[in-house]
């Protein structure tokens, strides 16, 4: 972006809706909106909080073992997808069901299944997050040209070298988007999923900041946790580039 | 040396040709396409035999049958006596689209068919660089393929062929997506090599001017269903400067005796 004539950095227009953001605070129009200011320092203040510690640990950890989850299933299903046509057959139309539902809607009967704990937040990041990484990764797997299949099988790959040396990196760039985006659907998992069961980690401090109209604590974890999925999404962006000379140069 | 062993002179037997590969009544459908029937070839040892024929004639499918990448209907390939039932290590193929893996440097892909064999990093290599020199891309060794034109990528798919020391070499249209200067070039360093190397090839190509230009012997496919039409083996002197080939009246002849052969199927 250019202003008159100056170079102007993306993080300016960011500055611009906080400025916003603290003027339409200040004017006090609704109480929901408090200045930017104050929720700053309402952040600030959060971070030192036990509470917050010890949600953010919950949080943290039922993400990442939700993640690893839907990660360590849905590569070897979009892998067996894009390879075995009675798989896609099968499985194809469950995923593309699963992929677009409404699944915040499930997340209910994960807790009878699952209980008002742990387990049901993990189960949630699953199933928010798998469906795109195995539609994508299968989509990696179709696009692998015929050639390097035939050229493995030529030179006399078994089966598992097969994959391991020539299906999963010729699928890398693919199954890489997959993870970037499942990860940002991993963190609507966690979120609603412990504001459903309300007791746990963030959900918990939501309730608490929401019911009690607390709304710059509310606002401070907002921002916090969308930071959180910029960073982890800006991460795997990284490692995307550094395949991305590839996904291109592909015949 | 293997290479000098092979170099050898074969003892004086009258037997009258050395096939390493015998194809015997091939027949191959796709659905209701009829891509191949009945073809029964011999391939000499250390000869190069192009499989020439319009689009459509069956050729790539024929040279994939004899990798054991593509299973035949009906009949039998065998190499060196023993019958082909999917791909092996006395076959090495080089790809019309090169088939290099965009993720692996120069040297990992020409190595890459020894890796498969379990050959330690260190052997690997050192026989890799050896074929990297050979077809003359000393100094790549830790490029990536999108950094190399289209040539040069064909010419690490040749080393990955050269260096599995295979001794059936099979080429499916190895220059088509190559462009005209670096093809010319190529051709060129594959009458070189094929002196220097001692193997048997199998080129398939639709380029009558390539065939008679590098071929000891041309076998011409008719298309819809494939069938051996002719077989022609042009004596030309490839010994000199290979410029002057594309010169020698007996090479224009054959180039043209074998286009009024395939001009009837041509619309």
């Amino acid at each position: 972006m250019t202003l008159f004539g100056y170079r102007v950095p993306m993080m300016a227009s960011l500055l611009v809706w906080c400025v916003v953001w603290e003027i339409v605070g200040r004017l006090d129009l609704i109480f929901l909106l408090p200045p930017f200011s104050d929720v700053l320092v309402a952040a600030v203040d959060l971070v030192q909080l036990p509470s917050w510690q010890s949600a953010t640990i919950t949080t943290v950890r039922a993400f990442a073992i939700g993640m690893a989850l839907a990660i360590a299933v849905g590569i070897p299903l979009g892998i067996l997808m894009g390879r075995v046509r009675i798989a896609d057959n099968l499985l194809g139309m469950w995923v593309n069901i699963f992929s677009s539902a409404p699944l915040s809607a499930i997340v209910p009967v994960l807790m009878i299944l699952f209980g008002f704990g742990e387990k049901t937040i993990v189960a949630a990041v699953f199933l928010f997050a798998i469906w795109i990484i195995v539609l994508d990764t299968r989509a990696g797997v179709r696009h692998i040209s015929p050639s390097l299949i035939e050229m493995a099988r030529s030179y006399g790959a078994s089966r598992p070298a097969l994959y391991t040396k020539i299906i999963l990196w010729a699928a890398l760039p693919e199954i890489l988007a997959g993870i970037r985006l499942g990860l940002i659907r991993g963190v609507k998992g966690v979120v609603i999923g412990q504001l459903l069961v309300a007791i746990v980690g963030y959900g918990a401090l939501f309730e608490t900041f929401s019911r009690n109209f607390r709304m710059a604590e509310f606002w401070a974890l907002t921002i916090i946790l969308f930071a959180f999925a910029l960073l982890i999404s800006e991460l795997i962006e990284r490692a995307e580039a550094k395949v991305e000379y590839y996904a291109g140069a592909r015949q | 040396m293997r290479s000098a062993v092979l170099r050898k002179e074969p003892p004086p037997m009258p037997a009258p040709v050395d096939s390493i590969v015998e194809v015997r009544g091939i027949s191959k459908t796709y659905g209701d396409v009829e891509a191949l029937r009945s073809v029964d070839l011999d391939f000499p040892r250390g000869k190069l035999t192009s499989l020439l024929g319009p689009s459509g004639c069956g050729k790539t499918t024929l040279l994939k049958i004899i990798a054991g990448l593509i299973e035949a209907n009906a009949g039998t390939v065998t190499v060196d006596g023993k019958p082909v039932s999917g791909p092996g290590p006395e076959r090495a193929f080089v790809f019309q689209d090169f088939a290099l893996m965009p993720w692996a440097t120069v040297m990992r892909n020409v190595a890459f068919g020894l890796e498969l064999r379990g050959v330690a990093k260190t052997e690997r290599e050192d026989k890799a660089r050896h074929y990297i020199r050979e077809v003359g891309l000393a100094g790549f060794e830790n490029k990536y393929p999108h950094e190399l034109s289209g040539g040069m990528r064909q010419r690490v798919g040749l080393a990955r062929a050269l260096s599995v020391d295979a001794e059936v070499l099979l080429l499916d249209e190895p220059f088509s997506a190559v462009d005209e200067q670096n093809r010319r070039k190529f051709q060129e360093d594959l009458i070189r090599l094929r002196t220097n190397q001692n193997k048997t090839f199998i080129f398939v190509t639709h380029s009558i001017e390539e065939a008679v230009y590098i071929s000891d012997r041309i076998v011409l496919l008719s298309p819809r269903p494939g069938r051996v039409s002719q077989i022609i083996e042009p004596e030309i002197d490839r010994s000199g400067d290979p410029e002057r080939i594309h010169r020698d009246q007996h090479y224009l002849d054959t180039v043209d005796e074998i286009w009024q052969g395939l001009k009837q199927y041509v619309e």
